[in-house]
């Protein structure tokens, strides 16, 4: 590494001053388990580092509209092992849990994974399907930014260079909906996925026709992918695995991966069909195991307050 | 460029100005001579060079020493009390959980901040803590059993 500049902002007004002196010479590090390791490889050499680590309360997570509030800083350990995550959407404590080891997730953090923008990683597909947001913010104001339409390339997003990861926003589930996310690993347990794929549907009434469907894929392209023309294929449609299997097809035209060490480009474009079968299965699976509470969780707390 | 730090280690206040581009791992063993720690990959996935932060574990090599301002750490020089080894290196010892040792102090460390969230925890619940700590002598098994049987030397 080259020597930089440490600063130590300890709100976020004074991040957001921080960015505006340094500049394009700087990098905004939390838990810096990506960064670091591209300074130590000299594939980016900032002359400063502006460091979240000791701002305080952007690492809460709390409840807000039904779905869940994590602060930028929220360690993925801490998403992982939060009562209210698993209690709420435990499948986003579930994704977090397939990230690399305990030793990174206690320092890699929600808001700097998705800034860091590798396309293989495990989050991602499962906050796009779940419809999650990010609220990006910067000396200017702040903006609230879908996470499928905020990654644009291998390791880029449409972050302003001033602008910071405060915290994402995850719905709840609608009542009537079932959740999946499979990560393949062929290789080793804390590898990146070979195909990634997160699935969430949900059922009419009847429960028998899907009233709606989100499908998002990772390391198969140089952004999460959400795949929406399998997802069309089943709106409205039959539950049925004939349908399931047409939608899988339509994924594998969606992705666009290459080959390296973990597959040929060939070999991936075929799992990714497959792990969209299976993860819309499994969704389908939770479902009918845990029928839904009549009206929803939402609406049963706001009978209570009544 | 240089930065002032003040932290614990292994229990003793350290004051200490350091370049900010320095690494834990590198300043544990070069600037406090504490060698326990040994480098592996240097890219977080062998495990080799953890150390505890206030009590969770982390990979020093992943991490500039700045980044500890302030925090209390434990390196595997730190388990032994007054001549005492801690339950875990006694019952690494026991049961063979080593053989050339390099892994070991990681081993150690993330094997102790696991007891101390689940003090009895089942096989499946080792293998899923301790998967990021690689041994290449092929020791899995005699250190799943070190650390099931460490709370007999409490």
């Amino acid at each position: 590494m080259i020597p930089f500049e440490y600063r130590t902002p300890k709100s976020v007004k004074e991040v957001y001053a921080d960015l505006k002196q340094f500049g394009a010479d700087a990098k905004v590090v939390a838990g810096g388990t990506a960064l670091i390791i591209m300074m130590k490889q000299r594939l980016v050499r900032p002359t400063c580092l502006i460091s979240l680590r000791s701002v305080r309360g952007l690492n809460e997570i709390a409840q807000k509209d039904g779905g869940l509030r994590i602060g930028g800083l929220a360690t993925h350990r801490e998403v992982e092992t939060s009562p209210l995550v698993r209690r709420r959407i435990p499948l986003l404590a579930e994704t977090y849990h397939h990230v690399a080891t305990i030793r990174v997730r206690n320092m890699a953090t929600v808001g700097g994974g998705l800034a860091h923008a590798d396309p293989n990683q495990d989050p991602p597909p499962t906050l796009i399907a779940l419809g999650a947001t990010a609220k990006a913010g910067s000396g200017e104001g702040a903006r609230v930014i879908p996470l499928e339409e905020f990654f644009k390339d291998y390791y880029e997003t449409v972050l302003n260079p001033g602008e910071v990861i405060t915290e994402i926003f995850v719905p709840a589930l609608p009542p009537n909906s079932g959740a999946a996310f499979l990560k393949f690993l062929p290789r080793t347990a804390d590898d990146y996925a070979t195909v990634s794929a997160a699935a969430v549907v949900t059922l009419d009434k009847t429960k028998k026709t899907f009233a709606d469907v989100r499908i998002a894929l990772g390391s198969v392209g140089t952004t999460p992918i959400r795949a929406r023309e399998a997802e069309a294929v089943l709106r409205g449609q039959p539950v049925k695995s004939e349908a399931l299997q047409e939608a899988a097809e339509k994924a594998k035209k969606a992705v666009d991966p290459i080959s390296d060490f973990r597959g040929s480009a060939a070999y991936k474009r075929e799992m990714a069909g497959v792990f969209v079968r299976r993860a819309l299965e499994k969704a389908l699976a939770g479902l009918k195991k845990a029928p839904a509470r009549k009206g929803g969780q939402t609406s049963k707390r706001g009978r209570k307050k009544k | 460029m240089d930065k002032k730090i003040r932290m614990h280690v292994n229990g003793k206040k350290v004051e200490k100005e350091v370049p900010t581009h320095r690494l834990l791992i590198d300043f544990l063993r070069y600037d406090l001579g504490l060698t326990g720690t040994k480098e592996g990959c240097s890219v977080g996935v062998c495990g080799a060079c953890t150390v505890l932060m206030d009590g969770k574990m982390i990979s020093s090599c992943l991490a500039p020493v700045v980044f500890a301002d302030g925090r209390k750490l434990t390196t595997i020089e730190g388990l032994a009390k007054d001549g005492e080894l801690h339950p875990v290196q006694k019952s690494f010892i026991r049961y063979g959980g080593f053989q050339c040792g390099i892994c070991t102090p990681g081993m150690i460390l993330s094997a102790k901040a696991l007891l101390d969230e689940v003090p009895k925890p089942n096989e499946e619940q080792i293998k899923d803590w301790m998967m990021g700590n690689l041994c290449r002598c092929t020791g899995y098994y005699k250190i799943i059993e070190s650390i099931q049987k460490a709370h007999q030397f409490k």
